[in-house]
């Protein structure tokens, strides 16, 4: 630590002499492009509501996999990507949904209770009790080294998807019923978006943990849409922010360790997005006081 | 769990439930908190604020955890943290209809994950709390004092009575703002006054069922209700009902097995919600109607 302090380039490289750093960072970049990708569009879309909700049902299959004896990430994957395609079977992105939506998440959040309950229960000791914490605030520093990997290889697919779709995905959010008329297949989109996200979930989960997953999706992407108009650039401004923020995140709680890296990374992140509004803010009082200058009375 | 088990005897069985005192401290908390819920929750629904009210329900988490970690009452900690997340989320205009894009949800789902992630960083400078951890998440009533159904019941009357003195032009308000704001009513004012109510009941909600599930109680009887009936009074009186009826059956089923009473709680209501959606579909096609055109 006092050689973070002494000279930066030392510090990161003492830091990143760490293995189990190096496997956070990896991964953690990995994630952060994917989440900063997607939650343009789930900003965009204003489906941050569903964000929420798998962040939720990645707990519950999580320990249910956990419960049932099987490996955590079969649990993970399968019940975000089925719930995402549940969600995008029940319709149209009208906040009418959003009911129905709470009403499932809450019942499986209640079955995750039930679950983590059935798994401590059969365990000795505190075991139990900290893997629960730990899917639903995340261990960063805990991942392998092929974790790590098999992360960052699907961070990457994400990204190459997202990145492809891009453009019709764009047409379709911004106004659907154009982007159908001219051919655009938009309820597919609406799924291809939908199962891309759950992934992400299931990926983030396993960096920032369910509960805090919604930092990543919404706050850069949020900022983003603040700073600049132009669609593309938003876009990648959203995964610069994420990447930003899980790099800042990661290395505050390794210089503070009593801090844990997912407060750090979702706290950057939120510090992020209020610095937009807050330069907005400032920007357009001044951009308003230089184009509409007071009337002089003369 | 505690008593000496579930018997074909339901006197026997309702004598056992009550037998200790916490139980009973537990079932008067319990169906104070069901009543705030419900009524607060019917309007939540109505306003299509299911979001906001989960994040203000989930912000529970980090104030707790701060007063744990401080020393102080819980009590601040719950309902200084909603009711301060109500204030930033009601500062947030909301999102209209026909917006192409609007701020709100963003917003509103920044709250919630920095929220949570100050509860982390809450509990991990406490250090070492991880059984009431569980509790504080997923719900505990065991150790219900006295006391604390006091408070419960003063927050709930105050809570109760302002919205009683506003429920009809925040009932104009929610069914139609353009309207209800020509006719002059404050319909910004009673936006951020809701809000600010929705965070006192999440904070009541949240001693019982746990931050994470205190949407359940929120939510699932007052979709039920407007699932039965479009008449607002009775719907609320619904909403009331099955709220009390849903957690009445999930502590009393919650003490004679060893399972979370946050997991009975969901169940219950996911039932109550299921058959509501049944009873409503078998009613429109008793009466030859087709449900689809019900709607439309």
């Amino acid at each position: 630590m006092s050689t973070l302090a002494a000279n930066p380039f030392a510090g990161i490289a003492h830091m990143l002499s760490h293995p189990f750093l190096r496997y956070a960072f990896l991964a953690g970049t990995g994630i952060a492009i994917a989440s900063g990708l997607v939650g343009y569009f789930i900003v965009l879309r204003q489906q941050v509501f569903t964000g929420d909700a798998l962040s939720h049902v990645a707990f519950t299959g999580a320990l249910a996999a956990l419960a049932a004896g099987i490996n955590l990430r079969i649990g993970l994957y399968g019940a975000c990507i089925l719930f995402a395609l549940l969600i995008a079977a029940l319709g149209n992105r009208g906040s009418g949904d959003d009911t129905t939506i709470g009403i499932v998440f809450a019942w499986i959040l209640g079955l995750g209770a039930f679950f983590l309950t059935i798994y401590t229960t059969s365990r000795s000791g505190t075991a139990g009790g900290t893997t629960g914490i730990n899917v639903l605030f995340g261990s960063i520093f805990g991942l392998s080294r092929s974790a790590a990997q098999t992360n960052a290889v699907l961070s990457l697919l994400v990204a190459v998807a997202v990145i492809g779709l891009a453009r019709p995905l764009l047409f379709a959010s911004i106004d659907d019923n154009v982007a159908g008329a001219r051919g655009v297949p938009v309820r597919a989109l609406g799924f291809a978006l939908l199962f891309l996200v759950g992934v992400t979930a299931a990926q983030a989960t396993q960096a920032v943990g369910a509960l805090l997953l919604l930092g990543l999706l919404a706050a850069p992407a949020g900022a983003a849409q603040r700073l600049t108009a132009r669609p593309f650039t938003a876009m990648w401004l959203s995964a610069a922010i994420a990447l930003l923020s899980v790099w800042t995140g990661l290395s505050l709680a390794y210089a503070a360790p009593k801090i844990p890296p997912s407060f750090a990374i979702v706290a950057t992140a939120t510090a992020i997005y209020l610095g937009a509004i807050l330069v907005t803010k400032c920007a357009r009082v001044f951009r308003v006081s230089i184009a509409e200058p007071c009337p002089v009375p003369s | 769990m505690l008593g000496t088990g579930l018997t074909w005897n339901l006197r026997s069985d309702v004598h056992q439930l009550f037998e200790f005192h916490f139980m009973v401290n537990a079932f008067r908390a319990g169906t104070i908190v069901a009543v705030l819920a419900g009524a607060i929750g019917w309007y939540m629904v109505l306003r299509r604020q299911a979001f906001a009210g989960h994040t203000l329900a989930v912000v529970a988490f980090p104030g707790a955890a701060a007063a744990i970690w401080l020393g102080i009452s819980v009590n601040f900690g719950y309902f200084g943290a909603c009711i301060a997340a109500a204030v930033v989320i009601a500062a947030v205009p909301r999102a209209n209809a026909g917006q192409t894009y609007s701020e709100e949800s963003a917003v509103i789902g920044t709250v919630q994950a920095f929220a949570l992630a100050c509860g982390v960083l809450f509990v991990s400078l406490y250090g070492g709390f991880l059984n009431s951890l569980t509790g504080l998440l997923f719900g505990t009533f065991l150790g219900i004092s006295n006391r604390q159904v006091v408070t419960l019941l003063v927050v709930a009357a105050a809570v109760l009575v302002v919205l009683a003195a506003v429920a009809r032009p925040l009932f104009f308000a929610t069914v139609d703002s353009d309207v209800a704001q020509a006719r002059g009513v404050p319909v910004r004012l009673l936006s951020v006054l809701f809000l600010v109510l929705l965070g006192c009941a999440a904070a009541e909600v949240s001693q019982i069922t746990g931050v994470l599930l205190v949407f359940a109680l929120l939510v699932m009887p007052a979709a039920s209700a407007q699932q039965l009936t479009a008449r607002p009074a009775v719907g609320f009186a619904i909403t009331i009902a099955l709220a009390v009826g849903i957690t009445w059956t999930g502590l009393a089923v919650a003490y004679f097995s060893v399972y979370p009473v946050g997991f009975f709680v969901t169940t219950i209501g996911m039932a109550c919600y299921l058959l509501s959606v049944a009873i409503r579909y078998s009613a429109a096609y008793v009466t030859r109607r087709a449900p689809r055109r019900a709607v439309a």
